[in-house]
């Protein structure tokens, strides 16, 4: 029985590790030593998956549609570079704390989005966004403006392994956030808490009738995934040494958006992919010409919503299911 | 005294575009219950065709107004036929995916054509000069856009509460299944007031290009705004749209006015205050 749990059956047992999980996960190392000189997209990569991550518990496990989750992601980036900046430089204890404040902040925004219906809280997360951009904007004497916070003194990683410029550090201090943070979330979302998570998604009336508090239930969510957003936002900051104001804009958030919907909503891997395939693409293209990635990125949006809902992870899975039925 | 007037006329003036522009929106928010975020993009689009219009044809200012209305609307049937229809059942998420796409795809397609920087217009002299009324010094302007705007929703009223097309509209806001049971094409319907929201806004966007300026950003900046008096104002309201609409262009106006160095925090401020406190907008209409 244990054997033929996880996707198959929603049980609560502890879903194995899958041979494609383990390689999913070896990958890295292999991109680590064969790009050398781009160990800094790679952390970008693991920076960007971990925030994805954390809009993937809100909107693919929890159902809340967010369009400022960058609020979240820059409070942890401003924290992060605020506590560097005064002193503060221990990195993995600058982490924590910039994630705990980010939570606290999702768990206050949380009242007031969670009781909205879908079009309510799409326009409270918008509003909270927009609110947060504009006052890192106008305190500048202590956000820096529009021209953020540069040349941060982050300290070295357990006091020996500084951030340097080749990226090595950054990768691996990136990486092990991103592996320990997905670990958890894995954990989270096959738990009882994660399993309300879903049933409040597909069905919020029949909820309560069981037994779950469901406004209790999307508080947590919503605050633990800004938790890691902010973590994600610190670790940005972290490793690039600087904190921009666009870790607050509403592109940064419907960028994330994109990520997640091109990789596939709700299997947390989704996010990984679509972080990845964003972050290669992005590098790829948007030195060509800004105005031509942002044209087909939108292109790419409408023809997703229209052919392909479920993204690229979904599309594998009906190619899948096809190939299965077939023998 | 004589600022507080001048604040008040501004605010009612940015207002009043708020509302052009938005109508549109708050139809089809109410009406399908769709989340248009490309709304602005209409505007945008009107306002890139009037420029296009006047310095590639040498058309004056007020004979693309009619041509911009009719271009926008015809290209808002166009998209409503071919691809909004088809997300109409589809989850929020889905609309506001497919709708941030398309303002991505206008905005870059206006840089790649028009380039990134503001565009500048050239006003008939008519109403370039100032009026001076009890004292107070009144743009010109802003005085033809309050009038315009007055004038429009007039008409508008009289289409709505008088004729057969209005009495159909207001039916199948209030409840589309009874609408379509009585015999009402609500399909139709709701293409012909698609085009003519889309219309309106981009006839906004024209408009708007001596207030709020132009640029390919303007679509997402002032997205919210439109969302705004929409939401404040209650989906399907006109009534509750020009409301919040006048109550929001004075808040902005008189806060970038008296306190500068909040800048646009009053706008979100308010904005999440008023969604708090009125979930389901001024006017008290359910989605």
């Amino acid at each position: 029985m244990a054997a033929a749990s996880d996707a198959s059956t929603p049980g609560i047992a502890r879903p194995r590790w899958r041979p494609l999980e383990i390689a999913f996960w070896l990958a890295p190392i292999p991109a680590y030593f064969a790009f050398p000189e781009r160990r800094l997209l790679l952390s970008q990569i693991f920076v960007y998956g971990l925030f994805a991550l954390s809009l993937d518990l809100v909107l693919g496990y929890a159902g809340i549609l967010s369009l400022g989750h960058a609020a979240f992601f820059g409070t942890g980036a401003y924290t992060a570079a605020l506590l560097a900046q005064h002193g503060w430089t221990e990195p993995l204890s600058g982490l924590l704390a910039s994630g705990a404040v980010s939570a606290a902040f999702g768990l206050l925004v949380s009242l007031l989005v969670v009781p909205g219906s879908d079009l309510g809280r799409l326009m409270v997360t918008l509003g909270v966004g927009l609110l947060m951009y504009e006052v890192a904007n106008q305190a500048s004497s202590i956000t820096g403006g529009v021209d953020g916070l540069t040349d941060l003194p982050i300290g070295a990683l357990f006091g020996k392994i500084p951030f340097g410029l080749d990226g090595r550090a950054a990768c691996a201090y990136s990486f092990a956030i991103l592996a320990l943070v997905f670990v958890l979330a894995r954990r989270l979302v096959h738990s009882p808490f994660g399993l309300a998570l879903r049933g409040i998604r597909e069905n919020v009336r029949r909820m309560p009738a069981i037994g779950v508090d469901v406004n209790q239930r999307l508080r947590v969510v919503f605050a633990v995934a800004a938790g890691i957003a902010g973590m994600a936002g610190a670790a940005l900051t972290q490793t690039t040494q600087l904190c921009g104001i666009d870790s607050l804009g509403f592109q940064r958030s419907a960028e994330l958006l994109i990520m997640l919907v091109f990789g596939g909503a709700g299997r947390l891997y989704g996010a990984l992919v679509g972080a990845t395939v964003f972050m290669v693409a992005q590098d790829a293209l948007a030195g060509i010409s800004p105005d031509y990635w942002q044209f087909w990125l939108g292109a790419v949006l409408v023809v997703l919503v229209l052919i392909a809902r479920g993204g690229l992870l979904g599309a594998l899975d009906a190619v899948g299911r096809r190939v299965r039925r077939r023998h | 005294m004589r600022t507080l007037i001048g604040v008040l006329f501004d605010g009612v003036a940015y207002g009043s575009l708020l509302f052009l522009i938005s109508l549109g929106l708050s139809v089809t928010m109410g009406l399908m219950s769709f989340v248009n975020l490309a709304h602005g993009a209409f505007a945008m689009m009107g306002g890139f065709l009037c420029v296009a219009l006047m310095r590639r044809f040498g058309l004056s200012f007020g004979l693309t107004l009619p041509l911009v209305f009719v271009a926008i609307g015809a290209a808002g049937a166009l998209l409503e036929v071919a691809l909004y229809r088809r997300l109409y059942r589809a989850s929020a998420l889905d609309q506001v995916l497919f709708t941030i796409g398309l303002t991505f795809m206008v905005g870059a397609a206006a840089t790649w054509i028009w380039g990134p920087s503001q565009q500048p217009i050239e006003l008939p002299p008519a109403l370039r000069h100032q009026i001076t009324v009890l004292g107070v010094d009144l743009g010109a302007y802003r005085l033809f856009l309050i009038g315009f705007v007055v004038v429009l929703t007039a008409a508008l009223a009289l289409a709505i509460t008088r004729t057969r097309f209005g009495a159909q509209l207001r039916a199948a806001v209030d409840n589309p299944q009874a609408a379509a049971g009585v015999g009402i094409n609500v399909g139709l319907l709701f293409s012909v007031t698609f085009a003519i929201g889309a219309g309106l806004s981009g006839l906004g966007g024209a408009l708007a290009i001596d207030v709020l300026g132009l640029d390919p950003t303007f679509a997402l900046k002032y997205l919210v705004y439109f969302l705004l008096v929409v939401v404040v104002g209650g989906p399907g309201s006109i009534r509750g749209s020009l409301l919040a609409a006048l109550l929001l262009g004075v808040v902005d106006v008189a806060g970038k006015y008296y306190v500068p160095q909040v800048g646009g925090f009053i706008i979100y401020a308010s904005m999440v205050v008023l969604l708090v406190l009125f979930p389901h907008g001024l006017h008290g209409r359910r989605v």
